[in-house]
């Protein structure tokens, strides 16, 4: 997979493509990023199918009562966040692939902020589907990885079609055709020369991620994010969106400074060499959601220190005072 | 002749709700496109010297030492690139930029 996007758009294209149908429904909820969100719509203006949206309570973390409400035995797949880009806030996917199951529906994880920055069990949290991407992981840009149970990958249908993914192309005469048959899983949804330098870089990535341990990462993190939070509520124009409850989170802090747009209070950032982003983070209907115009957002992981935080509280008390 | 291009690396279009525009220039072009706005802009303040803030044409938009430049209520490329050629290059006729990048 080129990345987390791409493994969404394979579920989606391989599976729902042939899966979903008129009065079929795919939930998702308001706290996705795009790319969990606009490959099921695409789609249902193909096959016809519903897309609903689970609510975000007012810190923007997720409706449980209203995902799982919306859960029914017209649900066939439900897609959620494991970690929200936007919050940083962790859902608990193992209780909505509980429910989504007990319905009969499929439950993919969009991975991407999770996967880098704690320990996953895809097997634990029965997910059938996980999507996450290399470069958010200290590995290469262009490379990611879709995890599925097999006996799905086995029934799904290529998402592509080219080299690698067949055992045979045989050209017919008679039928004036080619005869395919398909390869087995995983190579049956690699189609086309792989990213070989990618696969490689990530793979150790994942190596050196391992050798620190996942849960070494995640309580660094949490360090951090737990300091960063503490620091920040010095700044009395600073406003933290979001839950600060560090047991509910990774280390993603999205906040706004009063009087000032998240792009200019990037930019101010960026005169002293700190990169923070700013506007929708690819989250859209969750900044509607949190009526907010845009926020910025600080991230961390385990080349982040104390001291970084500290410099990073001293601009933005510089900042606030503009 | 000098045109846009000598000046502007590239232009972003934001995703906020705000629509600004961020216009980023050329490393080693930047202090110039600086003074050259300082020539024509109308400078509304400044800001620890690494902020200044102008308006132009009833455009305001906010310039950074680092060499960025974020203006809002741009109405179009035809717009931005009237007053990107009107600011850096003192002519009133658009210059060539490119496309606004979309960060969605």
């Amino acid at each position: 997979m080129r990345g987390t996007t791409e493994g969404i758009n394979l579920v989606a294209y391989s599976w729902g493509l042939r899966n979903l149908k008129k009065g079929d429904e795919v939930l998702v909820s308001l706290l996705e990023h795009h790319s969990n969100i606009v490959p099921w719509e695409i789609l249902s203006k193909i096959n016809g199918f519903t897309v609903r949206y689970a609510k975000v309570n007012d810190d923007g973390t997720l409706d449980y009562e209203d995902f799982e409400n919306k859960l029914s035995n017209k649900t066939k797949i439900a897609s959620l966040s494991h970690v929200s880009n936007v919050s940083g806030v962790i859902n608990d996917v193992k209780r909505i692939a509980k429910v989504a199951h007990d319905h009969g529906a499929l439950m993919l994880v969009d991975g991407a902020q999770s996967v880098p920055h704690k320990p996953v069990d895809v097997k634990n949290l029965d997910m059938d589907f996980l999507a996450f991407s290399g470069h958010k992981m200290l590995g290469p840009t262009g490379i990611g990885v879709l995890y599925a149970k097999k006996q799905l990958l086995d029934k799904m249908e290529p998402f592509q079609g080219g080299g690698e993914m067949i055992k045979d192309v045989s050209f017919v005469g008679g039928k004036q055709q080619c005869d395919i048959s398909f390869n087995d899983p995983p190579w049956k949804f690699e189609a086309g020369t792989p990213d070989i330098c990618g696969a490689i870089g990530l793979m150790e990535a994942v190596k050196y991620l391992e050798n620190i341990g996942m849960d070494q990462v995640l309580s660094h993190e949490c360090l951090l994010t737990g300091y960063a939070i503490k620091r920040m509520k010095e700044c009395g124009k600073v406003i933290l969106h979001g839950p600060t409850d560090t047991a509910l989170k990774c280390g993603i802090i999205p906040f706004s400074v009063q009087g000032l747009s998240s792009h200019d209070v990037a930019l101010l950032f960026d005169n002293y060499g700190i990169m923070i982003r700013s506007g929708f983070h690819c989250a859209q209907p969750l900044h509607q959601a949190l009526k907010l115009q845009s926020s910025a957002r600080v991230s961390f992981y385990i080349y982040n220190t104390q001291k970084e935080i500290d410099r990073f509280v001293e601009i933005l008390k510089e900042i606030e005072q503009l | 002749m000098a045109s846009l291009e000598d000046y502007v690396a590239r232009i972003e279009g934001t995703c906020g709700a705000e629509k600004d525009v961020i216009v980023v220039f050329k490393y080693e072009k930047r202090d110039e496109a600086i003074q050259q706005i300082l020539k024509r802009a109308k400078l509304k303040n400044t800001i620890a010297g690494i902020i200044f803030e102008f308006v132009f044409k009833n455009v305001s938009f906010r310039v950074y030492k680092s060499g960025k430049a974020i203006f809002r209520s741009v109405r179009n490329k035809k717009e931005l690139n009237g007053l990107l050629s009107a600011l850096l290059l003192g002519q009133e006729t658009p210059g060539k930029t490119q496309e606004p990048e979309s960060g969605t």
